[in-house]
């Protein structure tokens, strides 16, 4: 009786969120899917089933161009926040010593996070434009003698934006991981003789791994897709698979648009996959 | 005590060298939102970069000048009723999603997994997909009704992650004693959940709100024919070349810590209170 209570209660309880996922997220994939195998002309898409859409995208060298250089984009972004913010939470974690600090310090890391984006991009603008802080700088240090061109609008400033966007990202779960490492641990391996160095390795990172892989799948995948930072920072000049997509939307292709997102779903999926191997997320809550 | 005694011990060289990168790290989060701060106050004759040229409030002023800059009023007014929308709606289904998963019941991991992927999978293809499930359907996309949701999908993830992480901590031998007192389950969430895991709705709330907010991805083909104000941001950064952008970062910048101090404000507050209790 009572546990027959309890479950029509746990029904109860759970039914809007699921109820929302449901419509707002797993039959708007669906639609995408089933949309990918439309037709469309210049005014509206129409229903059918084709395979064009796939063959046109799979065929096509730029598709295959942009994706590496959204790979690219994924890859280097990652390997900078995951160093970064590994350095920061080992820092919180184990160089500061009372919980207040920590507490005020990760707060310190983490109130970035709950500000626009596109803010925090367009304030790279000043700093890294031709006439720019940096390199108005250089020239008076006499560094260089012409502004640097590549700083903004460039590659490089996509990344920059991207690592200054997303180490929170890495640096929130690894923190989290660091923070269950029992301290009694770290003491036994410096007793053992272990210097600073080899506790790090051999203790503390392998300890952390569920914080990283964490931190990696949402720093990849949040890269992966993302269209707003490349348009913004590459000034146009980049491409990467979200912004192929928004550009699609934005010709009214959206059978198109949708077999690029189904490809680029499969992609974030096959990685994700990949990095959960590493990791059981429910463990860690 | 044992902390006199911690601090008295000497730090290792490599904390230095630490907290210098540290220092960097805040530098490098802080320091760009710094410069549009100041930029915002450029003389009226001044440009996009330093040197400042005088200090003036125009670019505020010209903010709220409609035809200068397209619609700040009412794009901030529609994310500001959205994102408190979102907010109300996230708090509660989150805690009632929490309560819910402290039991296992059937269909317990799909309804998990279906948020991780609410979380992971890109914010273009909710967009897409809502947008185009609106289309076939022949709904107009308002801010109200489809980019509330797309909206939503992004903070239940949040929402329900933060009540895992509360409740796996959380001691139930509470509400057994108030149960046992003759507490009916509503009045065992009244007086005896909500106060505990009150600090934690809070929390819960200022994610949602922000993250709603700021939100613009998600917005893109959901919003329908009003633009919500990350739209309206958006759509100034391509056509608008003087430091009104910068004027409205700031603005709006100063707007979210507003949030973020209130938030931590009332927590500070509620933990006082419950301390004076005790």
């Amino acid at each position: 009786m009572a546990s027959d209570t309890s479950k029509r209660s746990s029904y109860f309880l759970i039914t809007p969120m699921a109820a929302i996922f449901a419509v707002f997220l797993v039959i708007p994939l669906l639609t995408i899917v089933i949309v990918s195998f439309w037709d469309y002309d210049e005014y509206r898409i129409l229903p059918d089933f084709i395979l064009e859409n796939y063959s046109y995208l799979l065929g096509s060298s730029v598709t295959w161009s942009i994706y590496l250089n959204t790979l690219k984009y994924a890859a280097l972004t990652w390997v900078f926040t995951l160093l970064i913010g590994f350095t920061v939470a080992y820092f919180l974690a184990f160089h500061v010593r009372s919980l207040t600090w920590q507490i005020v310090l990760f707060m310190l890391c983490t109130i970035p996070f709950w500000t626009s984006n596109i803010i925090r991009m367009i304030s790279w603008i000043p700093f890294l434009g031709r006439n720019g802080l940096l390199n108005s700088a250089l020239i008076n240090m006499g560094i260089v003698d012409q502004p640097l061109e590549f700083l903004l609008f460039s590659d490089f400033a996509v990344v920059l934006a991207d690592v200054h966007l997303y180490t929170l990202f890495m640096v929130v779960p690894i923190f989290n991981s660091m923070m269950r490492i029992d301290r009694s641990l770290i003491e036994a391996a410096r007793d053992a003789g272990a210097s600073g160095f080899e506790t790090l390795k051999s203790v503390i990172v392998p300890l952390s791994k569920p914080g990283i892989a964490i931190g990696s799948i949402f720093v990849i995948t949040v890269v992966m897709g993302d269209f707003i930072t490349v348009r913004l920072m590459s000034g146009g000049q980049s491409a990467s698979v979200g912004l192929q997509i928004s550009n699609e939307i934005g010709l009214l292709q959206y059978p198109a648009a949708a077999a690029s997102a189904v490809v680029l779903l499969i992609t974030v999926l096959l990685i994700v996959t990949g990095l959960l191997r590493l990791v059981d997320i429910r463990k860690e809550l | 005590m044992a902390m006199s005694r911690k601090t008295r011990e000497r730090r290792p060289t490599s904390f230095y060298f630490l907290a210098a990168f540290f220092t960097l790290f805040v530098l490098f989060l802080y320091g760009p939102m710094l410069t549009i701060f100041i930029l915002s106050f450029q003389g009226v004759n001044g440009g996009l970069t330093f040197p400042m040229n005088g200090f003036s409030f125009h670019w505020f002023g010209n903010l709220f000048e409609r035809q200068a800059v397209g619609d700040f009023g009412g794009s901030f007014l529609r994310s500001l009723k959205l994102g408190l929308i979102v907010m109300v709606v996230t708090v509660v289904v989150s805690f009632m999603a929490g309560l819910a998963f402290r039991r296992r019941f059937k269909g317990d991991s799909i309804v998990f997994y279906l948020a991780i992927a609410s979380l992971i999978v890109p914010s273009i293809l909710i967009s897409l997909g809502i947008g185009l499930l609106f289309n076939i359907i022949e709904w107009q996309p308002q801010w109200f009704t489809s980019a509330l949701g797309a909206h939503l999908t992004w903070t239940f993830p949040f929402g329900l992650l933060i009540m895992f992480a509360v409740f796996n901590r959380f001691d139930p031998s509470y509400e057994e004693a108030a149960r046992d007192l003759g507490a009916s389950n509503w009045q065992t969430i009244q007086y005896v959940v909500l106060p505990m895991v009150g600090p934690s709705l809070i929390g819960v709330a200022m994610f949602s709100f922000t993250l709603s907010y700021d939100e613009f991805a998600r917005t893109l083909m959901t919003a329908g024919a009003l633009n919500t104000l990350p739209l309206e941001i958006y759509g100034m950064t391509t056509n608008v070349t003087t430091p009104v952008l910068y004027a409205l970062g700031t603005v709006t910048t100063g707007f979210s810590f507003l949030v973020i101090a209130l938030a931590l404000g009332s927590v500070a507050i509620l933990r006082m209170r419950k301390g004076q209790k005790a």
